[in-house]
């Protein structure tokens, strides 16, 4: 089992979503977080330039059987991704996921994702 | 003001020709120049101030149903309308509102109304200073395309919309303003009493419903409609929205006496009544038909009662008002499934509520008409009745929404060839707040 973190731009979202339910990846968490990576966004505000230390960003959660893990990053670099690609586009951490239980029933690993 | 008539005429500017018409209801306004009346003025800066009041009031409305990425960009379309009309009707709004027949009655001109010049030191017949009077009514061409913005948000560019409405104030608004309130305008004397539309179901409502509809079906759907799901980002801000409209409402009707009088008194007495039976009926229809009354409903009520007694306030009573506020609610609910069934995208509902609301008060007032109105009406013209009030009503309705659609597609059309009217997809996508504006709505949610 592979736990797959996307962190990627906030109007990226609905598009991500939209592709991953059209691969058949229905079960997700998101949330809203801040950071910062490369990208550097410039807000004019009052004349004022500023440059925020902290971006917006939308985190994707997925916990997958290891046979999805290639269609799940394949679907979101693809539709994450900026014409031609831009710093700022996000990033996606996979790790090996140890345990998974399902609250309901108590039934644990690969059937329970 | 014993030998006012039972519903008083938004005002009577052109003085002079109107004592030469010895109409009764002017018969004490005869001094040249009236005198201040201090209690009618202050009633009338109070509903300015009030009808002011409402634009916030229907940004945060919109602002709240729109999803987090619009929050922005669909409050800056009600805003945008304070500044452009707020310009706009000072230099010429005014002039082409409330100045004598123009081109045939069309419209009303007058060179000396232009930035307002020849008001300076008028005190109208009902004691109330010109200039307070040009405010009020500039208002209301405010308020009125920033209600069309429902039918389009989400998708209508900025510079489009400045657009937009500029035209649309001077091509609709204006040209309606006058035929139906100013003193020579073509609804205020047909028939006995002329159309009846005492604070603007037919200017207002119908107008921007109708025109909102037009615009709607002319710019297309957002992308991803009636599929994506679409929810409001704040409804706690809707429901302080509806709030602020039903408060700036009294202003808006009791207002629009241009007095401190018993007129006034009805007005706001009717205006009460109809948006708490409005917002009964749609919780009480949600709690049928969908099992749970929602917040939403609640807002939506309120707005179908407000809107269909506006036509209505000044000639209603109180079992009528209580009456049209149901009867709004249950059709504008009806006309929201049809639309949901026709799958056009009204996006926030514009028509469902102002066009829909506006015509049904403005035909279904003629059935609950006070006595003495009619005693007035037949003793102009004998024998003045329901139906033929109501061919006049018709008239009216049935002219507005002609006249809007079409000058509306007219405009749309010219706007969008040449500066543009709908987003981008991509931006559609990304929201307007950021792209248009380089701003978010909920920057405190985040942790810079």
């Amino acid at each position: 089992m592979k736990l797959i973190t996307a962190i990627i731009k906030e109007e990226k979202l609905d598009e991500v979503r939209e592709a991953l339910i059209a691969a058949e990846i229905e079960r997700i968490t998101v949330t809203r977080v801040s950071g910062h990576g490369r990208q550097q966004e410039i807000v004019v505000q009052r004349g004022k330039t500023i440059i925020p230390n902290l971006i917006p960003k939308v985190q994707i959660t997925i916990a997958c059987n290891d046979e999805f893990e290639d269609i799940v990053v394949d679907t979101i670099i693809q539709t994450a991704r900026e014409n031609g690609g831009k710093v700022g586009d996000g990033k996606i951490f996979v790790q090996e996921l140890k345990e998974c239980i399902r609250i309901r029933t108590g039934e644990r690993g690969g059937k329970a994702i | 003001m014993n030998s006012t008539p039972s519903f008083t005429r938004r005002l009577i500017r052109l003085l002079p020709l109107l004592l030469l018409a010895a109409i009764p209801a002017m018969a004490q306004g005869t001094t040249p120049t009236p005198a201040t009346d201090s209690g009618a003025t202050a009633w009338m800066l109070t509903s300015t101030t009030l009808v002011l009041l409402m634009v916030p009031g229907l940004a945060m409305f919109y602002g709240g149903l729109v999803r987090t990425k619009n929050v922005l960009g669909t409050m800056m379309h009600s805003f945008a309308s304070m500044a452009v009309v707020g310009v706009l009707w000072a230099v010429i709004g005014y002039a082409l509102s409330f100045g004598p027949n123009a081109l045939g009655g069309l419209i009303g001109w007058d060179k000396g109304l232009v930035l307002l010049r020849s008001i300076d030191h008028t005190i109208l017949p009902s004691g109330v200073p010109e200039y307070v009077f040009a405010m009020f009514q500039g208002k209301f061409a405010i308020i009125t395309p920033a209600l069309i913005a429902g039918a389009v948000a989400e998708r209508i560019s900025f510079k489009g919309w400045m657009a937009f409405i500029t035209l649309w104030v001077i091509f609709v608004y204006t040209p309606l303003c006058h035929w139906v309130w100013a003193a020579d305008g073509f609804f205020f004397n047909i028939g006995a009493k002329g159309a009846i539309d005492f604070a603007g179901g037919t200017v207002v409502h119908i107008s921007s419903g109708v025109s909102g509809l037009a615009l709607a079906l002319y710019l297309g759907a957002r992308h991803g409609y009636p599929k994506a799901a679409m929810s409001p980002n704040n409804l706690v801000m809707v429901l302080m929205g509806a709030g602020l409209l039903w408060v700036g409402w009294f202003g808006f009707n009791a207002g629009s006496s241009i007095g401190s009088n018993l007129d006034t008194a009805r007005a706001l007495c009717v205006t009460q009544v109809s948006a708490a039976a409005g917002a009964l009926t749609w919780v009480l229809i949600e709690t049928i038909m969908d099992e749970r009354p929602t917040s939403l409903g609640m807002a939506s009520g309120i707005l179908a009662g407000l809107v269909v007694i506006t036509p209505a306030a000044g000639v209603v009573q109180v079992g009528g008002a209580i009456c049209l506020g149901i009867i709004a609610s249950c059709g504008c609910y009806g006309m929201i499934q049809l639309k949901n069934k026709l799958g056009y995208d009204d996006s926030l509902d514009a028509f469902g509520v102002h066009g829909t609301g506006g015509i049904i008060g403005a035909i279904g007032l003629v059935f609950f008409i006070r006595e003495s109105w009619w005693a007035e009406a037949g003793q102009k013209i004998a024998g003045w009745g329901v139906m033929k009030q109501l061919m006049v009503q018709l008239t009216a309705v049935g002219t507005t929404i002609v006249f809007s659609v079409v000058m509306t597609l007219i405009i749309a059309f010219i706007v969008n060839k040449t500066i543009g009217l709908r987003v981008s997809e991509n931006v559609e996508k990304t929201g307007l707040d950021h792209d248009i504006h380089g701003e978010r709505g909920y920057g405190l949610t985040n942790l810079n």
